[in-house]
């Protein structure tokens, strides 16, 4: 099945800026999308996936190593090949389905080998596979606890270490968490949610204008999916350009004193715990300041990207979880309304 | 078509049964909601005649596991060919056709999202052992609901099901009329693709959701899939006037969780109700009482379609609702696809695998097959080549290799707070039992506890929310809590006793949180005054003690009595006089409770 074309969404600004942030800079750490249901979550994820530029890597690599990386942790041998074969792959999108079994995720002993021919060689999980790319995980809120752990050790870590029926392996997984839920069915556990980089709602539109749009598209899209496609596809071309100028750009962007002193304030005025909200932040404001095609972070990019950096590291009340974009917001007027 | 241009039977099943067999993917399915019966069987059995005769009709119990409703390794297969044999799951197999969800009030969340998942990708993207990868799984779903009162099927999937039907009311002795023709839906079928919507079609079906306050944008989508369902039905290439209403009746009607009248005071607990657009308010100045039968106006100029459509829209919306709406909405009802479309059950957590461990299946255990054949692998060389007694085995599973599924069961706790609202316990004090109530709730949350809320005032007890772990839900609903009238004691031990032991089937672990002065003053049948409350009181304790259910009496009286303390001892409960909340404290013993409880 064709995925609806990203940037055939109509409406959801946040949800689309969040997305492409974490594609020019994946170590920002994850997306996690709460909201109501039928608002284009998976749709915009999915979407996603056909967006991406492609990337290199090593020929015949299960976790499809960089080739100009360090290749020393790769457990297939990357080290060894001479001469390296490259080859250009898409960046991984993998769906994490809620059924997915344990031994599926992190890999295990190959049955079919084992069985048939009487080997022992390890079958890569997802976890495997979603590296260098995204690993997405719709209903995250409704993940068995035992996953979560997993995936938690995985993601802190940026490897994957298997030792079950005598396979003892261990690969490189860094991934780009992405997660969306509805609140209704489940609370995320607070652990997991401290993992993402970055947070947002997403809303039903509510202005009729918007809403007959958004069903006008998804109708014609059904009728024929490659037609719409097709008609979308200078957009999506300029969008992929977009995302690869503002990756190759991303470390010539500058960020002043004065651009990380203002978002210290702002954490320390919202008293978010740790560094993490604040390297995050900075990232974040440096990866839309490259989208824009700007050579400095400045205030404008600290502002658009704030609430979704730090929205979900509020010191927790957690019965308060709708004011928490408030508060940002109100934070926000204060160090910035200061100055100007 | 006669027995679709005559919907005497109610909620128009033989039409949408007749219409979701025209599209069952683009409509998503149909939420049936009966008791078992001859009225069920029939449209079941109408179904089954309109599809395609190759088209697979499955049924998916409750209990379904993941390895049979996705697929996974076939144990008998695997073994006897030496080699892995995966099993295609009832999702796969049902592809092409419908799945029919038995009592979906209960289902389990993952299944739930398992089903929806396939709805809205068309396929379905596997992960397990010895199936990976993408499998097509076009289905449409009859979600079989069977629950009484607030139980229903969980909004995520009601959410993507165009149709509801209701036959809860019909009489077992009520005719159902003849079946819709089945040449008619293979004609349909056929034209369905070719069948035009326009776009004014499409902008009156939003219209008409936004001014009932149905907030998902997927309502106006199925709409649309009707609509042109209908059409197909009626042989037209092109979607009119008519089809529109149609569509608007089963469809939008149904959702509706208000009429475009101003709203009273109560609709802000209506979970962000869509923008009223102002200018509709006067087109349609009064709600339709009297449900028409749908205007077979076939004018189609765009300014009157929108009020056609929203007129016929309103005809199906279901008799209670229009109640519920005028005299403004109860406490209970929540938001919209939350709330009111019931419990959005967690899990089933009776048995959530949880890794697995080496022992031997007893009974009640479950055999692990892809890790015991995984256990064994290694040893397949070494274990043929000692041969016992040439064993005709492809492979030698030993005792040693049995691998068994751990569930993680009855380690989950549900805290049910019992709040008693009345005059003489609430109104100064029910802030205050607010406020401990959120303190414990969110030390539920960092446990995962599960919450339920009970509330007792007047002449009744309340289930206000049922056990979740959405503290967003549990927010609103505290928020709406009122006070006030007359104290139901017993009613309100009750309701808990019953809730607590439904807890405890489901395999959680109750803990009971009893908030009130102990002053009852309302019996059982509902009569005031005299000895009658008290006794009930006592009784309602008693029971509960000898459920065994482990309970927190907090006292909430300004100066604690003795028979508050006498009620607390006869149900075995811990007893705490508080005259001044301490909200950490009460959290402290909770939490205490819960230890003691594992």
């Amino acid at each position: 099945m064709v995925p609806f074309p990203f940037t055939a969404l109509v409406a959801q600004d946040e949800l689309k800026l969040a997305l492409q942030v974490v594609v020019v800079d994946p170590s920002i750490g994850g997306v996690l999308v709460f909201g109501d249901r039928g608002t284009g979550k998976s749709t915009a994820v999915r979407g996603l996936a056909t967006l991406l530029p492609k990337m290199r890597a090593v020929a015949g690599c299960p976790y499809q190593c960089d080739p100009a990386g360090d290749v020393a942790g790769c457990g297939a041998g990357c080290t060894a090949r001479e001469g390296r074969n490259v080859v250009e792959v898409p960046v991984p999108v993998v769906d994490l389905p809620l059924g997915a079994t344990e031994d599926r995720v992190v890999g295990a002993l190959d049955l079919e080998a084992a069985l048939t021919r009487g080997e022992r060689s390890f079958a890569p999980g997802l976890l495997a596979r979603a590296h260098r790319g995204f690993l997405y995980i719709d209903e995250v809120n409704l993940l068995p606890d035992h996953l979560v752990d997993l995936l938690l050790d995985v993601a802190a870590s940026g490897e994957n270490v298997v030792e079950r029926e005598g396979v003892s392996i261990r690969h490189p997984a860094r991934f780009v968490l992405i997660g969306s839920g509805n609140p209704e069915e489940g609370e995320l556990r607070p652990q997991l949610l401290d993992r993402f980089g970055l947070s947002l709602e997403v809303k039903t539109p509510e202005d009729i204008t918007t809403r007959v749009e958004v069903v006008k598209r998804r109708v014609a899209f059904e009728r024929d999916p490659r037609a719409f496609v097709e008609s979308h596809a200078p957009h999506e071309a300029a969008l992929t350009r977009r995302l690869q100028d503002a990756r190759t750009r991303l470390h010539d962007v500058v960020v002043s004193d004065a651009v990380v002193e203002r978002a210290a304030t702002l954490c320390q005025s919202l008293g978010t715990d740790g560094l993490r909200g604040e390297l995050t932040l900075i990232r974040a404001a440096r990866a839309a300041a490259s989208l824009d095609g700007e050579t400095e972070v400045g205030d404008v990019h600290l502002k658009r990207v704030a609430p979704l950096a730090l929205r979900h590291r509020l010191r927790r009340n957690p019965l308060d979880e709708v004011g928490s974009t408030l508060r940002v917001e109100k934070a926000m007027a204060e160090v910035f309304g200061a100055r100007s | 078509m006669s027995a679709l241009a005559d919907p005497n039977f109610p909620g128009d099943a033989a039409l949408a049964t007749a219409l979701f067999s025209v599209d069952p993917v683009g409509l998503g399915g149909v939420v049936l909601r009966a008791g078992p019966g001859p009225h069920r069987d029939r449209l079941i059995a109408w179904l089954r005649s309109l599809l395609p005769e190759t088209a697979p009709l499955l049924r998916v119990p409750l209990h379904v596991t993941d390895d049979r409703l996705l697929g996974g390794l076939s144990l008998s297969a695997t073994l006897r060919a030496g080699r892995v044999v995966a099993e295609e799951g009832l999702l796969a197999q049902a592809s092409g056709g419908v799945v029919v969800l038995a009592m979906a009030e209960r289902i389990a969340a993952s299944v739930v999202a398992h089903v929806s998942a396939a709805i809205d990708r068309g396929e379905l993207v596997l992960e397990r052992a010895g199936l990976t990868g993408i499998v097509p799984c076009r289905i449409g779903v009859v979600a079989l609901d069977e629950g009484l009162d607030d139980e229903r099927a969980p909004a995520a999937l009601s959410d993507r099901l165009a149709f509801k039907i209701d036959l809860t009311a019909v009489s077992p002795r009520a005719d159902m009329g003849s079946p819709p023709d089945h040449v008619l839906a293979r004609q349909a079928r056929g034209l369905l693709p070719v069948v035009e919507l326009g776009d004014e079609v499409v902008e009156a079906f939003c219209q008409a959701s936004v001014a009932l306050g149905v907030p998902s944008l997927r309502v106006p989508l199925l709409a649309a899939a009707a609509a042109r369902a209908h059409a197909a039905w009626q042989g037209r290439t092109r979607v009119e006037g008519a089809d529109a209403v149609v569509a608007a009746r089963l469809v939008l009607g149904p959702r509706a969780t208000r009429l475009d009248q101003p709203a009273p005071d109560e609709e802000e607990t209506l979970a962000e109700p869509a923008d009223a657009h102002p200018d509709r308010e006067d087109h349609v100045a009064e709600p339709d009482d009297s449900p028409p039968k749908a205007a077979p106006t076939r004018s189609s100029s765009p300014s009157s379609l929108e009020e056609i459509v929203l007129k016929a829209a309103k005809s199906g919306v279901p008799a209670g609702l229009l109640d519920t709406l005028v005299l403004g909405p109860q406490p209970r009802a929540a938001a919209p696809g939350a709330g009111k479309a019931g419990l959005a059950r967690t899990s089933s957590d009776g048995g959530r695998p949880a890794g697995t461990r080496a022992a031997v299946p007893r009974s009640g255990e479950r055999l692990n097959v892809v890790e015991t054949l995984r256990a064994a692998a290694p040893w397949q060389r070494l274990r043929r080549r000692v041969g016992e007694s040439g064993s005709a085995r492809r492979v030698e599973v030993r005792k040693e290799d049995l691998r068994i599924t751990r569930f993680q069961q009855r380690t989950e706790t549900c805290v049910i707070f019992a709040v008693d609202a009345s005059g003489s316990a609430a109104l100064q004090r029910l802030a205050e039992a607010k406020g401990a109530v959120e303190q414990v709730l969110s030390d539920c949350y960092v446990r995962r506890d599960h919450v339920a809320l009970v509330a007792f005032r007047r002449d009744s007890a309340t289930l206000l929310l049922p056990p979740t772990r959405s503290l967003a839900r549990v927010r609103r609903t505290l928020a709406d809590l009122a006070g006030g009238g007359t104290t139901p004691l017993a009613a309100g031990i009750d309701a808990a006793l019953a809730l607590a032991l439904e807890e405890r089937r489901r395999g959680r672990t109750p803990l009971l949180v009893l908030m009130t002065d102990g002053r009852g003053n309302v019996a059982r049948n509902g009569s005031e005054g005299g000895t009658a409350p008290a006794a009930d009181a006592l009784a309602g304790a008693r029971a509960l003690r000898a459920a065994g259910v482990r309970a927190l009496f907090l006292d909430t009286a300004p100066r604690p009595r003795a028979h508050a303390r006498a009620l607390a001892s006869e149900m075995g409960a811990r007893y705490l006089p508080l005259p001044y909340l301490d909200p950490v404290g009460i959290s402290r013993h909770v939490q205490s409770l819960a230890v003691g409880a594992t």
